[in-house]
């Protein structure tokens, strides 16, 4: 009984939301229990939180490799939380402080070192062996070219409108708006299919990697 | 700027030179800023969401100025609200994951979780990303004609789109047909879907690329305008 129970509460909680789109009348009860998602989501992310606590209190106590950045963590982690819970996390506070001069430059500092990176692994992969690997290459130099001023200032002022088709610019524009459309679009269909098969594998109890082992 | 403002502005910069060290190699002002990063970015979520989802969702209903409980202390009624104690209690189930001996509770917590985001997920994902896309595609019209002062025409470049749209799409969607080998015409309209996803993902490379270039002029420009230049004028060398 310890996974049949868990079981039966996943297929009701997920068949209610399924019918409420159909039976409008369930929509008070689908509304409710969207409600306890967001709390049960809240404690998950808690779980989370606490086994990263978890790790990095075992690596100080053990005086593993690279301890004494663990208690950096540590620090960091109980700072935000205290000030953000005990002082509030509006404009203006400690806590706006710490996230505007500490997350956000160190966040997009992380994501801006990719972009070496990146270019890096361009560099060694972007090889135009096939036909498959050219496409990929000429069309992400066209769409890198029309996304900056260089792409479209060397453009002359009397270029004929005839032969417009041979800028960046318009070439960008077709890309994005027929081919990575249809790219995507067939993706998303793809991807899509596949959710939702997986969630019916879960409802139906096919699935149930989620309920870990016995 | 004032003092404090500067002092951030300070750290910041440390903070950000500290990361794009990593670039030089691997060392202790990297391994620093990684593990500050890590620490302060679970803590935000922690804050975020108990400001954001606990309290709304469960600390107000219960607790709070005209919450459930106060109202069954003050007047003894039963609140439909109190139901909200099992959401509190689901949640709580998700924390026995810590004792391996009663670890089987938090089952009730993940279950609930999962159902639930499998019930959502089947209804946006067919509703958004498979029936309005498909939606999307089949209501395009190959010929497209067009009204102008000069009477009726036929807009080449519509419909020599419209109709690369739906032969990507389709020959796309048979690349990932998987239940019958790729031989044949089927094989040739894979084909064409590889093209098609290729330069896909180049587009999406590119802006990719072009996203975290922009982030790091940004971080450039930082710590040229509001670092360098705003300490040289704290100084009044500028």
């Amino acid at each position: 009984m310890r996974r049949e129970i868990p079981m039966i509460v996943a297929f009701v909680a997920g068949v209610i939301i399924i019918l409420e789109f159909f039976v409008p009348t369930l929509r008070n009860v689908a509304g409710q229990l969207q409600k306890w998602y967001l709390v049960v989501v809240a404690f998950a992310i808690l779980v989370g939180a606490f086994n990263l606590l978890r790790m990095n209190y075992m690596k100080v106590r053990g005086r593993r490799v690279d301890w004494p950045y663990s208690i950096v963590l540590i620090v960091g982690l109980f700072a935000m939380t205290i000030v953000g819970i005990g002082w509030g996390i509006g404009q203006g506070t400690v806590f706006d402080w710490l996230f505007n001069y500490l997350m956000f430059p160190m966040s997009s500092t992380m994501f801006a070192l990719l972009a070496f990176f990146v270019a890096s692994a361009a560099y060694r992969a972007f090889r135009a062996r096939t036909v498959d690997a050219t496409l990929l290459l000429v069309a992400a130099v066209i769409v890198m070219l029309g996304q900056v001023p260089i792409g479209s200032i060397w453009v002359p002022s009397w270029w004929p409108d005839s032969l417009v088709f041979l800028t960046p610019d318009w070439l960008k524009d077709r890309i994005m708006n027929i081919f990575n459309t249809a790219g995507q679009r067939a993706i998303l269909i793809g991807a899509s299919l596949g959710v939702v098969s997986t969630a019916l594998r879960i409802l139906l109890g096919i699935e149930r990697s989620y309920l870990g082992e016995e | 700027m004032d003092g404090l403002t500067l002092f951030g502005t300070w750290i910041a910069a440390f903070l950000t030179l500290c990361i794009l060290s990593f670039l030089y190699k691997d060392n202790p002002f990297y391994k620093f800023a990684e593990y500050l990063f890590i620490g302060v970015s679970a803590g935000f979520w922690i804050a975020y969401n108990f400001h954001n989802l606990l309290v709304p969702n469960l600390i107000d209903p219960l607790f709070g100025a005209d919450g459930a409980f106060p109202k069954l202390v003050r007047e003894g009624q039963l609140d439909i609200r109190l139901l909200t104690v099992i959401a509190g209690l689901l949640g709580i189930t998700m924390l026995f994951r810590f004792f391996p001996k009663v670890a089987w509770v938090s089952r009730y917590g993940i279950a609930f979780s999962v159902g639930l985001g499998a019930g959502l997920m089947f209804i946006v994902y067919l509703q958004a990303n498979c029936i309005y896309q498909i939606w999307g595609t089949v209501q395009l019209s190959p010929i497209v004609i067009t009204e102008s002062a000069t009477g009726w025409h036929f807009d080449w470049g519509a419909s020599v789109a419209n109709t690369l749209l739906i032969i990507g799409v389709v020959s796309a969607l048979v690349y990932f047909y998987f239940s019958k080998e790729h031989k044949g015409l089927l094989g040739g309209t894979a084909r064409l879907g590889i093209w098609f996803l290729m330069v896909s993902f180049g587009a999406a490379f590119g802006y990719t690329v072009m996203a975290r270039i922009s982030l790091l002029i940004g971080r450039m420009e930082f710590l040229i305008d509001d670092w360098i230049k705003e300490t040289l004028i704290a100084l009044g060398l500028l």
